[in-house]
């Protein structure tokens, strides 16, 4: 059906909302969410989390009044091979006095217990918003503890309301790269290895991938960040090269990278058959060597075979059927379409919290004509085009599954809360599998009869 | 292994939380206010804290969660938010169309100091709309306090004493429990023939049912026209001292409604004294329905004691919910050792002592404690069962002990939040519960010539 996307939308909403082949703008992002708005997006400190969290051997205490920290324990399905510290939630609690007189001591006194009680290397400490305004100095509060116990300690500037969840990913990626410089004394090797950068091992996805690389003849250096700890991550400049998935958080962090070690990066993506063979070869490429490529093409050969035949049936099942995406990036985003094609899916809404202009450029070129593209959509705006849209399955997170349910529609949860390892050529039978068992679960028959019977 | 839990006991000297067993004040003021018949939650501050506090109810009820945001920026933090604000109702009304908007605050608002009266003195506010707020800054109490913050607003903005002579129906503040516990809480009193307010009511809110469409405002919630008049009631029952004592202690000053403050009713005890307040306060019998319930539950107590005899409980969640589960489980012959709640408040250590001491117990008692605390205790002195809520597992799986879910936040199990705990169909539940988790680790644990079939 077609439709006026700014018909009923909030003025201010509509450059944030287009529709292919109907609009000729470009779509407005990157921006602040409108006042008042029932807004899916998180803060900056959410940002910063996500991408610090899966660093296993760390402290990751939250400066601030006790919510923040509440809100962030063990919610990342990260996976870890050692240390589980990161899955404890530490927080200073702020109190009333705190707020009038000042943090800091508090702050200099809750690192003292951790480090006494759980004898850590590492140290993240997080600002919240509150943080920002009362002042503490959290660079000088950092620099006296790591002299005090000889440990690294390093301040993530977090303060939520200074920009969305993008701001978070950069202010995570300054605390990396303080973080794995080297000190002057200690001199540096390049090996023939890869560092892997964006994946957060959900579900164990970075394992995945570690092996794929491994039959192609290379080592994974260090993971950024999932499954990562401090030793690994302190040898991160000895890569030869980068490869960036989760394009969004890690992009700023691959580029300081380049700068300051000249280690070349490529982006990737192993979200279905297409995109994962296509990331493997551009690996295999970039090391020139014809042992390297001769495996990667019979890595790609023997996987394929095994997956192809399942997901061929689920593609007949599922043919036909209408997808909607709303996930947090847009390189995401863009993967997303293509592994519903793959499936046989046609993608009939999609929109992203914190996409780029070029990744939006990229979905309008490969989405079909009047797909709805949207910005920081609202549930309002998202139940709207669903059902203009008829999309019978919802691809989002914790926030949009019980709307897809409510509406009768199906989901699979694309973010922190998957169940299975969606990555690489496992990943893509996973993700079948999950589409599979949501679009055609025979609950939805009980919603239909239930309309009709009442 | 998650098992970092040292056992030795360090004083700890920072004030700081490792695991805490509670959060902060907003997420409580927005599940009041969903309480509310369409009404639209607004979260005055950065649009993260909304977001997570939307995310946490979510996880909890399996059911979308509604509410809107100031989204500060920079600009906001430093010339403060009432442009925002403003902006703000504007839109909301204009997009969203709630009947009335309920405003909490956030820790960076009150941090900055923004004065919510005197910004709404000065907002649009459609014709025939609804604006309230509360101050809720998470560096004071809980979520718990929250929740009673924005239960109390409604009565400083909506209550009335219109009418000459008291009305013959009571007010019921259920406090903060599930949607399953307000329907037990609603169903005791229309058995007993009561006519009654309840406020806030999430039930039909968070639990509404499948239609295939989606409702901004499900059909549940106490509408405005309730909330005025719960100015008219004879009696408050404020139900949990922590959640519920402010809003009826203001009812009874503004609308000079009699309050009594109750235990949440959990257990035979304190669901006989919900029952007889609404006896004596309107004179009416208890009728055989309810006493047959009784009858049942204290039928299943003989039944089963021998499973509960002293065995040893650690409890922990909110006060208003473990005060209730503890007095709860003595009636069952258990032995609560450790109790512990992550809210502040001197009442909960001393009703708790006073509790076990009655009963001969020596326990540790706490309040403003954290979970890597509680799994010290436990770690000195162990139990044969943990209640409490999903945070719990760790410990659980750390000692091997059976955990039982109950309370706020349940993010691992469904169907909770359908379910009471209130009531004498609430006890049945719980001692469901409680003997299923220390039975099936007897099966499990069992050798086979132990192992019996009749238990
Ligand atoms: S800053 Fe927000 S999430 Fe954090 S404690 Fe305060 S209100 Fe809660
Ligand atoms: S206070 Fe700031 S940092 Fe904390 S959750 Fe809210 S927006 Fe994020």
């Amino acid at each position: 059906m077609e439709m006026d996307a700014g018909l009923w939308a909030l003025e201010e909403r509509k450059d944030s909302i287009t529709v292919k082949g109907k609009h000729k703008k470009q779509l407005k992002c990157d921006t602040d969410s409108v006042a008042g708005c029932v807004s899916q997006r998180a803060c900056v400190y959410c940002g910063a989390r996500v991408v610090l969290n899966p660093i296993t051997d760390a402290v990751h205490l939250v400066h601030g009044p006790i919510g923040c920290a509440s809100y962030t324990w063990d919610i990342r399905g990260s996976l870890s091979s050692g240390s589980e510290l990161y899955r404890n939630s530490f927080s200073t609690d702020l109190q009333e006095e705190d707020v009038i007189f000042g943090g800091e001591k508090k702050l200099a006194r809750a690192i003292n217990d951790l480090v006494e009680k759980c004898n850590p290397k590492l140290v993240f400490v997080y600002s919240t918003c509150i943080v920002g305004v009362i002042g503490d100095d959290l660079e000088a509060v950092c620099k006296a503890a790591a002299k005090k116990h000889d440990i690294e300690v390093i301040p993530v500037q977090s303060s939520g309301f200074i920009g969305n969840k993008a701001a978070g990913y950069r202010a995570a990626c300054d605390a990396l790269t303080r973080l794995i410089a080297p000190q002057k004394s200690v001199k540096m090797f390049r090996n023939r290895s890869i560092n892997y950068l964006g994946d957060f091992n959900l579900a164990g996805e970075a394992w995945i991938i570690k092996n794929y690389i491994k039959q192609m003849g290379i080592d994974i250096n260090v993971t950024f960040t999932g499954d990562s700890n401090y030793e690994a991550l302190k040898k991160a400049p000895q890569a030869s090269l980068n490869i960036i998935q989760c394009a969004g958080s890690m992009s700023y962090l691959a580029q300081k990278m380049q700068e300051q070690y000249e280690i070349p990066y490529i982006r990737v993506s192993f979200l279905g058959i297409e995109d994962t063979s296509e990331s493997l070869r551009r690996i295999a490429e970039a090391f020139n060597d014809k042992e390297i490529t001769r495996r990667t093409e019979k890595l790609i050969k023997n996987e394929i075979e095994k997956v192809r035949p399942t997901i061929e049936g689920y593609r007949e099942k599922l043919s036909g059927s209408k997808a909607a995406v709303y996930v947090g990036g847009g390189f995401k985003a863009i993967s997303l379409i293509k592994q519903f094609r793959e499936i046989g899916i046609e993608v009939v809404m999609i929109g992203t919290q914190t996409g780029r202009q070029d990744e939006y450029d990229t979905i309008n070129t490969l989405v079909d004509d009047g797909t709805v593209v949207l910005d920081d959509a609202n549930p309002t705006e998202l139940e709207r085009f669903m059902v203009q849209k008829g999309a019978n399955l919802l691809v989002g997170g914790v926030k949009e599954r019980p709307l897809a349910y409510k509406l009768g529609v199906a989901f699979v949860d694309h973010n922190h809360d998957r169940k299975h390892p969606l990555s690489g050529f496992t990943g893509a039978v996973n993700f079948a599998r999950e589409v599979y068992s949501t679009v055609c679960s025979p609950v939805w028959k009980f919603v239909q009869q239930g309309r009709q019977s009442l | 292994m998650l098992n970092f839990t040292p056992k030795e006991l360090q004083e700890r000297k920072s004030g700081g939380m490792i695991n805490p067993a509670k959060t902060c004040q907003p997420i409580g003021a927005m599940y009041a206010a969903l309480g509310i018949h369409r009404c639209l939650p607004h979260s005055h501050g950065s649009q993260g804290c909304c977001s997570y506090h939307r995310m946490h109810l979510t996880r909890h009820f399996r059911d979308p969660v509604m509410a809107s945001t100031s989204s500060f920026t920079e600009g906001a933090s430093v010339f403060g938010g009432g442009a925002n604000l403003k902006t703000s109702i504007k839109n909301v009304f204009a997009i969203y169309d709630p009947d009335i908007m309920a405003i909490h605050t956030t820790c960076l608002t009150e941090t900055i100091g923004d004065d919510i009266p005197a910004y709404l003195g000065t907002a649009e506010i459609p014709e025939g709309k609804i604006v309230i707020h509360c101050n809720t800054p998470s560096y004071v109490g809980s979520h718990i306090t929250g929740f009673s913050n924005m239960t109390k607003g409604m009565v400083t903005y909506l209550s009335e004493a219109s009418t000459e002579t008291k009305k013959e129906q009571v007010n019921l503040i259920p406090g903060f429990v599930n949607p399953g516990d307000m329907r037990e809480i609603k169903r005791l009193v229309k058995v007993m023939g009561i006519n009654f307010i309840m406020f806030p009511d999430t039930s039909g809110v968070v639990d509404s049912p499948m239609t295939g469409k989606f409702e901004m405002y499900p059909k549940g919630g106490t509408t405005i026209g309730e909330l005025k008049d719960t100015g008219n009631s004879r009696l408050t029952l404020a139900l949990g001292s922590f959640a519920s004592t402010d809003a009826s202690l203001a009812l009874e000053r503004k609308c000079k409604v009699p309050a009594k403050i109750m235990k949440t009713p959990i257990g035979v005890k304190a669901t006989d004294e919900f029952l007889m307040a609404l006896r004596n306060g309107f004179v009416k019998e208890i009728p055989y329905e309810l006493e047959e319930e009784r009858g049942q539950l204290v039928d299943i107590m003989t039944d089963t004691h021998y499973h509960f005899h002293g065995k040893k409980v650690a409890v922990f969640g909110d006060p208003d919910i473990v005060i209730g589960l503890t007095e709860f489980v003595l009636s069952l012959g258990m032995i609560p050792v450790h109790v512990l709640t992550g809210t502040p408040g001197n009442a909960f250590e001393k009703e708790l002592r006073a509790m076990l001491l009655e009963a001969g117990i020596k326990g540790n008692v706490k309040a403003s404690g954290d979970l890597f605390e509680f799994h010290q205790w436990i770690k000195n002195e162990t139990v044969d069962l943990i209640i409490g809520n999903t945070y719990g597992k760790y410990i659980a799986r750390a000692e091997d002990i059976p955990l039982v879910r109950v309370g706020f936040p349940i993010l691992d199990r469904s169907v909770h939040s359908y379910m009471p705990i209130v009531g004498y169909k609430g006890a049945m539940r719980l001692i469901e519960m409680i003997s299923g988790a220390l039975l099936d680790k007897q099966d499990r644990d069992a050798a086979d010539e132990d192992f019996e079939l009749v238990m």
